[in-house]
This record gives structure tokens, C-alpha cells and sequence, in this order.
């Protein structure tokens, strides 16, 4: 389960950038057919809001890769133990 | 004696907090509800700039601002306490509820109208994202461990039933301002759209009282006594890998497909009955609202169940059954009422004609209706509004056209099953995520921790997704339920993830 939990990381690390050109892409298509300041906004908030949220899917599969979720924290003590282990 | 003494205790404590998060509930969805009167209202299409404003206002500000008020106001719970945060966010809500039902239409203050409308819409979206954390929280600190599920889905139920409320309080509104039920409309249309912005004072101020004489969290005090409160919540909940791992995993795993399938589920089924279906005004809302009735118990239900076998797999078998059924369900609440399938009395097509003339000018508008009567009971209304113009040849471009169709009673009642059944999924995804996410984080910065997830997961996968599934219905045309192809992408990418990585262990205690 560990390794699939691992490699499936790669999957998303390789889906948040994927999503990011998609949404790309069809902002810039909607956006030539539809050029009014309607679209324009509806589109940059789309952006604003989903890169942030592509780049922690991006995260969240380095974490899965590199084996963080292979023990998940069984009291809260796991998880104050911050100090040791920054960001 | 003791256990009595602690559930008593535990009930008022649900009591407060829900009745107060099942207002704050209320008091954003009317506002969701009635876009369309309060966009003509103070956002005139004449006018492009405060049209602008009014896609910023519906569209964006009251879903995507939610994520930041899960920052401030989960911060502000971790430094002061539960009780006092979510004190604040209640009459952060209660007050700009009330305000936009005071401000003077755009005719009467001009572009002072919209931006007001803005700022308070932007208001209620940050007190939302406040308040869900530190209720949750509150009740989930109080609870007996092996409880803590059937307690919190207390908390689970204020959404549905704030919407179920939102949706009562404005159709009797609607129909009561006048005997005669067109004139009643108007006036909605005209004053009555304030009324259940301004009644909900009167509860707010009910649960204010409610709240102030509640005692802050157990657990939360015994963290204050002893000096263990946390001096940068955000700093703790996304600076450090390990608290910020279980942020992505409960955004990813649960809530991201949890808010799909909410969302889908009511907003957009009626949305959906009545734009796409064409079902008329009335009967939309009515089928979502015994849907919402027959439904709701089963946050309890699914949440009480959560507590003996966990709550992971009652979670992503919500979120599979979404998924695999989801097309089926959607298509058959078109085909149920498609006009094509049903056998026309065309003996009894009626087709009215008026004409008003245009003031100043010898053109006039003209208006058709053309009303189809069917065997099963269904009437369509189909109206058509142009211009007749004086001089020969010139014709409307494009003429205002607008369907309704009043469904029989055998179709309505299955709709409201099929209702029924998307809402029992939300029941079963929604039921347990309460308790499943207190239990992800430690109480010093669990409001933060919890907050933000949450309201990722729902305010901007959910909440944006009657928009995205109404934006694919423009991009492929053909296809009445291309829409669902965004919620069956988020919820089966997160029921994966949920399937993969979260543990259906309880934690016990969470009073660390």
C-alpha cells in the first residue's frame, strides 16, 4: 500500500500542471470567441483561484512521493512535533 | 446522574451553535437565491460597469472570499477562543444580511448601490468562512469520543436546512404580498425581495443572545490555563510539514469531492430542474425542498454510523455512488419532462398576442405566449418578446425567449425521488466530515487547520460549480448534461486519493 501510496505521487505531481495548461488554454479559447470583460473576469478568477490549489496538488504529490503519508499521525502529539521538522 | 448532566450539556451547546450557523446559512443563500431580482435591482444591464460589478458580486465574492475568512476568523478562534470568534462572525453576517436589505436601489443612490452591494456580499462570504470552523469545533470539543459523529452531524444539518428555510421563506414572501398572484410576484420583484433579508435580524439577534451566555471549549480552556495556546496559528497549521500534509490530504481527500457532490447535489439539481428541465419557478424550489425534508435525517443517520465503522468508507461510497450514478440520474430528470417524449393536445394550444406601444415612437413590443397543454397533465409556456416595428422589413435580432413548464403530479413526485437520492449522497459525504476533520488536528490550531479545507473544498470546488457546469453547456452545446463532467472528474479524483491515504481510524481523544 506504502508503494502505491508513493507512486501514485508521481500522478499528481504530473496532473497539477496538466490542469494548469487545460484551464490555460481554455481561458485564452472562451476569451478569442467571447472577448467581453464578462469572460475576461470569470476567467482570471478561475486562474487566480485554481493555480494556488494546482500548485498544492503539486505539493501533496511531492509529500505522497517521498513517503509522508506512508504513517499517518495517530494523536496529536505526532503532529506537534513541528519543531524538529519544519517545512 | 452525571451522564444526564453531560448530555443535557451537550445538547444546548449543539443548540446554540447550530441554530447560529444554521442563520449564517440562511443568510448567505438568499442572497444566492434571488441573484436575479437584486442584479436588476442594482445592477442595470444599461449600465456596463455595474453589470461588471454584478458578476464580481454573484459570481465570485460570496464563494471565493470564503477561504479567507477560514484564515482570519480560524486564527483569530485559535489566539481568543471558539466562542468569542464565532460570536463575531455571526454579527459580521447578521449585519450585512440586514444591510443589503436596506440599501436603496440603483435608481435612487446611483453606483454607490452596487458597490455597496459588493463590499457586503464580500462580508458575508469572510463571516461564513469564520463561522463553520469554530462550530464545528466547539461541538466536536464537547462531545463524547464515541459520539462524536451523531453530535456534530447536528452542525451538518444547518446547511441543508438553512437552504430548505431560504427556500420557504421566499417563496410564501413571493405569494403573500398580494391576493392576486401576479401582483404578489411584482412586488416581490419590486419591495417584497427585502423582507427575508430583514427578518433575519430578528434571529440573529435571537442566537447572539444564545451565544453570548455559552461557555467557551473545554478544551480549549484547559489549553489557555495551562499556556499552551498557540502564538501563530498559520504559521503552525501551514508552516510545518507535518499539520500541512493532513491540510492537503483533508482538501484533497475529502473535501474537495465532499463539495462537489454538496453542491451539485441541491444547487445545481435545481438549477438544473429549472433551466435546463424548464420547470417552472415554483415547483423547482418546491421538489428541492421535500427532497431537502426527506433527506436531512440521514446526516444523522450516516454520521451516527460513522461513529462505529469509521468514517473514510461512508465518505467515499457517497462520493463513488455520486459518481457512478450521476449521469443516469441527471438524464433521466430531463427525459421525465422532455415535451418530445409526451403526446400534445394540440385541440387546446392557446397563443396570446399583446401589443404596448413604445412611448415617443409608432413601434411597440410585442409579446407571445403560446401555451401547450399535454395528456399527462404538463402545460409549457412559451413566450416570446420582440419588437414590432413600424417601418417594414426590420425584425428583433434576437428576441427574448423564455420557456416554463408546470409538470404533472407524477412527474413532480419523480423528481423529487431523484432529488431525494442526490441529496442522500450529500448526506453520506457530509454527515461524517465534521467530526472526520476535528479529529485530523490538534486543538491549538484545529480552527485554522480545519477551516481552510473546508472551505476550499466548498466554497471553491463547490460552490463554483453550478458556474463551471453551466460554462460547459456553452462550450458543448449538444449536450444537456455535459456539465456533470465537473463533478464526476473532482469527486472521483478525490475519492482516490480518500481511498489511498486517509485511515478510517477514529482518534479517541482529541484533546491534545
Amino acid at each position: 500500500m506504502n508503494a502505491i501510496k508513493k507512486y501514485a505521487g508521481i500522478v499528481w505531481i504530473i496532473l497539477g500542471p496538466l490542469a494548469i495548461h487545460y484551464l490555460l488554454q481554455t481561458a485564452s479559447s472562451e476569451i478569442a470567441k467571447k472577448p467581453g470583460i464578462d469572460t475576461k473576469i470569470q476567467w482570471a478568477v478561475f486562474i487566480t483561484v485554481f493555480y494556488p490549489i494546482a500548485i498544492g496538488f503539486i505539493l501533496f504529490g511531492l509529500y505522497a512521493l517521498e513517503g509522508n503519508y506512508d504513517h499517518l499521525p495517530e494523536s496529536s502529539d505526532e503532529i506537534n512535533d513541528y519543531e524538529a521538522k519544519p517545512l | 446522574m452525571n451522564n444526564n448532566n453531560e448530555t443535557k450539556g451537550i445538547w444546548k451547546v449543539i443548540g446554540a451553535s447550530s441554530l447560529g450557523t444554521l442563520i449564517e446559512w440562511y443568510d448567505f443563500y438568499i442572497f444566492g437565491s434571488l441573484a436575479v431580482v437584486i442584479a436588476n435591482q442594482f445592477f442595470p444591464k444599461t449600465n456596463p460597469t455595474a453589470a461588471l460589478l454584478s458578476t464580481l458580486a454573484t459570481f465570485a465574492a460570496g464563494f471565493i472570499v470564503r477561504p479567507f475568512g477560514a484564515l482570519v476568523f480560524g486564527r483569530l478562534g485559535d489566539l481568543v477562543g471558539r466562542k468569542y470568534t464565532f460570536l463575531l462572525t455571526l454579527v459580521l453576517m447578521g449585519g450585512s444580511t440586514f444591510a443589503i436589505g436596506c440599501i436603496p436601489n440603483y435608481d435612487s443612490i446611483g453606483f454607490l448601490a452596487p458597490i455597496l452591494v459588493l463590499v457586503l456580499r464580500l462580508i458575508q462570504g469572510l463571516a461564513l468562512g469564520g463561522e463553520y470552523g469554530g462550530a464545528a469545533t466547539y461541538v466536536a470539543e464537547h462531545s463524547p469520543a464515541h459520539r462524536r459523529g451523531f453530535f456534530t452531524s447536528w452542525i451538518q444539518t444547518t446547511a441543508t436546512i438553512g437552504l430548505f428555510i431560504s427556500l420557504g421563506v421566499i417563496l410564501l414572501t413571493r405569494h403573500l404580498l398580494d391576493a392576486d398572484a401576479t401582483k404578489s410576484i411584482e412586488k416581490f420583484n419590486d419591495w417584497g425581495w427585502r423582507i427575508p433579508f430583514l427578518i433575519s435580524i430578528v434571529l440573529v439577534i435571537v442566537s447572539i443572545y444564545i451565544r453570548w451566555r455559552m461557555k467557551e471549549s473545554p478544551l480549549y480552556e484547559k489549553l489557555k490555563t495551562e499556556g499552551k495556546t498557540s502564538v501563530n496559528p498559520l504559521k503552525e497549521s501551514f508552516g510545518h510539514k507535518a499539520n500541512l500534509k493532513m491540510v492537503l490530504l483533508a482538501l484533497f481527500g475529502a473535501t474537495m469531492g465532499q463539495g462537489v457532490v454538496w453542491y451539485t447535489g441541491q444547487f445545481y439539481a435545481q438549477s438544473f430542474i429549472e433551466n435546463v428541465c424548464k420547470v417552472d419557478f415554483d415547483q423547482s424550489r418546491t421538489i428541492l425542498i421535500w427532497g431537502i425534508l426527506f433527506a436531512t435525517p440521514f446526516f444523522v443517520v450516516f454520521a451516527s454510523l460513522s461513529d462505529k465503522i469509521g468514517r473514510k468508507w461512508i465518505m467515499m461510497m457517497g462520493m463513488l455512488l455520486a459518481v457512478l450514478s450521476y449521469q443516469f440520474l441527471f438524464t433521466y430528470l430531463y427525459h421525465t419532462v422532455d415535451e418530445k417524449t409526451k403526446i400534445e393536445l394540440v385541440e387546446r394550444k392557446e397563443i396570446k398576442t399583446t401589443v404596448a406601444p413604445i412611448a415617443n415612437t409608432k413601434d411597440a413590443i410585442r409579446k407571445v405566449m403560446t401555451k401547450t397543454y399535454y395528456a399527462d397533465g404538463m402545460t409549457m409556456v412559451q413566450t416570446k418578446i420582440d419588437t414590432a416595428y413600424a417601418g417594414s422589413g426590420k425584425i428583433t435580432q434576437k428576441p427574448l425567449m423564455s420557456t416554463a413548464k408546470t409538470i404533472s403530479s407524477s412527474d413532480y413526485w419523480k423528481m423529487v425521488g431523484v432529488v431525494f437520492i442526490l441529496i442522500l449522497y450529500v448526506t453520506m459525504v457530509y454527515g461524517p466530515i465534521a467530526a472526520f476533520l476535528v479529529e485530523l488536528f490538534p486543538t491549538k490550531i484545529r480552527y485554522t487547520s480545519m477551516s481552510l479545507p473546508y472551505h476550499i473544498g466548498n466554497g471553491v470546488f463547490g460552490g463554483l460549480t453550478p458556474f463551471i457546469a453551466t460554462l460547459l453547456t456553452t462550450i458543448y452545446t449538444n449536450d444537456k448534461t455535459v456539465g456533470l463532467l465537473y463533478p464526476i472528474v473532482i469527486a472521483t479524483l478525490s475519492m482516490i486519493i480518500g481511498a489511498i491515504y486517509i485511515s478510517n481510524r477514529i482518534d479517541p481523544e482529541v484533546n491534545a
